[in-house]
């Protein structure tokens, strides 16, 4: 996959970065999950982040969005030194991160799940209540932009397939002014034509501004919308290559630790 | 998607019918229970039920649960248990009595002191929650024994060794906060009523039903305040949301444990208030108040939709529970059977609502 996909490709190196972790450390008791990590989005790109199981990637992206702190190392964002104390002190600032699990509960209805912790309201003191109008409204809006129908706002999100639900949590988080918009394995459950649907959304979303944060381990899924590309192993960066200076193969390589995967790619034909 | 097509309708939905609608409703069982039972009364029992002060009969004993139901309801919802809410009547009642009674407070004072007391009381429960991650069915379970035990004690302590404090109804006499937690309420628009000849009177001219009894008016009250909390205020979303799946819910910046410590507390307050009113309505407090209420409870928030799993549920529906409760309790006692099947018909009727209440599950989910 290379120059020949539909996707257009922010290349605005000159930009400033909304958010850089320098030298990320994070330590679980005697476990070093991270060893100095340093990662960058910038407005309008989208920034993969590469790296097999438990290579360190949910555990970095945690503490992008606050649920972890980090042992050592630095955050900027916008330029400024920040500390996070809880997941909603990074949502505030703009940090919207949609976990595998998609924070979604089935039991909920759509609207009830959109605007989950954000709430609008109307009225005051005592009587500030629940704007369930516009909150209805809102959902329909933003699910009919990103091409779902829903028969109804109080649909259960438990009806919803897979990649619905992923485009009901990315609409959420493009709602709420997420300025870095951080995907946890989008698309690792996902069937074909699903997975294509995220990835046009992942496109939509970049081209609002947005820098979004595409964690995978799929190789093609990160070529065919990447701008940059950061693998990790090991708790370990191992370099961040622009697109279009690296070849999937040399992903491939890096995310495995250039080793065995060799051999086991001659013998499969190279299609892993 | 272009915003040509944007408003066709899916044509894999089908049209949804107003029945299957209000299948997905929470409260249905609740509601269908009261039909079932009012009808099975109509039958069985003695027409006095079904006068005025029939009516004030049953749904006394079932606001003092309701209370309860809905505090209980609603910390269901929010993915928790609470099995000391009977103890914390006892205890709280202990509290209160001692308040008035051995201390001769006001109830202006003694009545926020047992609703602080219960709240702080109600505060720990849920901290130790929270703080170890164990469930609260075994926290709790613990406090059904401790504040139980801790209400012995204290009686005999402030008796001198009775298990019984009496003298309330003689210190909150005269008290102009008295009518608010016990008596009726009502009473002119009764004795209006009465005079008017739109209600049934004794022979000289005094309605027979005086005034409708306090704790109903709390209940009601409470119901609709709690339902207005649940379906239309930001916190009614976090406790679905805590209650439905507390990890995805914190992620998406709902304040969880914020939520489920202030339900602990509610429900403590809940058990308060009914420690309150009915340690002033018998004038006395024992150790055996509240006795295996918090099953009570429970058993009507789940008849009300409440599932155990937490995130679903409603307060009408414990309403409706807590009512279903009272009418069985009362009603047998106006046929002509043993009133000992109650507690036959309490576990059936919790089996039923705990089948009906997966199959909505399923239904509302889309699980097959």
């Amino acid at each position: 996959m290379t120059q020949d996909t539909t996707f257009h490709h922010g290349d605005a190196p000159s930009v400033a970065s909304i958010i850089e972790m320098r030298d990320i450390e994070k330590h679980f008791g005697n476990i070093i999950a991270l060893a100095g990590v340093s990662f960058d989005v910038r407005p309008g790109e989208c920034h993969c982040l590469l790296g097999d199981n438990g290579a360190g990637k949910s555990t970095f992206i945690k503490t992008m969005s606050g649920v972890h702190k980090p042992s050592a190392g630095e955050i900027f964002f916008e330029g400024k030194h920040m500390d996070f104390d809880s997941p909603r002190d990074a949502m505030e600032a703009g940090i919207a991160t949609v976990f595998q699990d998609l924070a979604m509960i089935p039991l909920m209805s759509v609207t009830r799940n959109f605007f989950m912790g954000r709430e609008p309201t109307k009225g005051r003191g005592l009587f500030k209540r629940l704007d369930a109008a516009k909150a209805n409204r809102v959902t329909v809006e933003e699910m009919r932009n990103m091409g779902i129908n829903l028969r109804g706002p109080d649909q259960a999100v438990g009806t919803l397939s897979g990649g619905e639900r992923q485009t009901v949590a990315i609409a959420r988080a493009v709602y709420f002014g997420a300025k870095v918009l951080i995907l946890d394995e989008p698309t690792s459950a996902l069937g074909v034509r699903q997975t294509s649907n995220v990835l046009a959304t992942i496109d939509r979303v970049r081209k609002q501004g947005i820098g979004v944060v595409f964690i995978t381990h799929n190789v093609r899924h990160a070529m065919s919308v990447g701008d940059r590309f950061t693998v990790l192993n090991r708790g370990k960066t191992l370099g961040t290559a622009k697109r279009g200076d690296i070849t999937p193969e040399q992903l491939q390589d890096l995310m495995a630790g250039g080793q065995e995967l060799a051999q086991l790619e001659g013998s499969l034909g190279g299609t892993v | 998607m272009t915003q040509a097509n944007a408003h066709t309708v899916d044509e894999r939905l089908k049209a949804e019918s107003f029945g299957s609608k209000l299948m997905k409703r929470p409260e249905l069982g609740a509601i269908a229970g009261v039909v079932l039972v009012v009808l099975f009364f109509l039958v069985t029992a003695d027409r006095s039920m079904f006068t005025m002060a029939g009516f004030m009969n049953f749904m006394t004993p079932a606001a003092q649960l309701g209370i309860l139901a809905i505090g209980a309801a609603l910390l269901m919802i929010g993915g928790e248990f609470d099995l000391s809410i009977g103890s914390m009547v006892a205890f709280a009642g202990l509290f209160f009595a001692v308040c008035v009674v051995n201390w001769g407070l006001p109830l202006i004072v003694a009545i926020p002191a047992t609703f602080i007391f219960a709240a702080l009381v109600g505060s720990i429960n849920g901290t130790i929650v929270i703080r170890s991650g164990l469930p609260s069915f075994i926290v709790t379970l613990a406090f059904l024994f401790i504040l139980r035990g801790l209400s012995l004690v204290g009686l005999k302590l402030a008796t001198g060794g009775s298990t019984q404090l009496r003298g309330v109804r003689e210190a909150v006499q005269g008290d102009w906060l008295a009518p608010v937690f016990s008596g009726d309420a009502f009473k002119g628009l009764f004795e209006a009523l009465g005079r008017a000849g739109l209600v049934e009177t004794f022979n000289n001219g005094a309605p027979k039903v005086p005034g409708i009894p306090v704790e109903i008016v709390w209940f009601i009250a409470m119901a609709i305040g709690a339902t207005y909390v649940l379906l239309r205020t930001p916190v009614g979303n976090w406790i679905f949301a805590s209650g439905g799946d507390a990890n995805a819910a914190s992620n998406s910046g709902v304040p969880v444990k914020k939520v489920k410590v202030s339900l602990f507390m509610l429900t403590a307050c809940c058990a308060a208030l009914v420690a309150i009113i009915t340690v002033m309505d018998s004038g006395s407090t024992d150790a055996r108040r509240g006795f295996q209420k918090e099953f009570e409870a429970i058993i009507a928030a789940v008849i009300g939709g409440c599932l155990l799993t937490g995130g679903y549920g409603s307060a009408i529906g414990a309403f409706f529970g807590a009512i279903i409760f009272g009418m069985v309790v009362i009603g047998l006692t106006y046929t002509d059977f043993d009133q000992d099947w109650f507690q036959v018909f309490l576990g059936g009727m919790l089996l039923i609502a705990v089948l009906f209440n997966n199959a909505i599950r399923k239904r509302v989910t889309g699980e097959r």
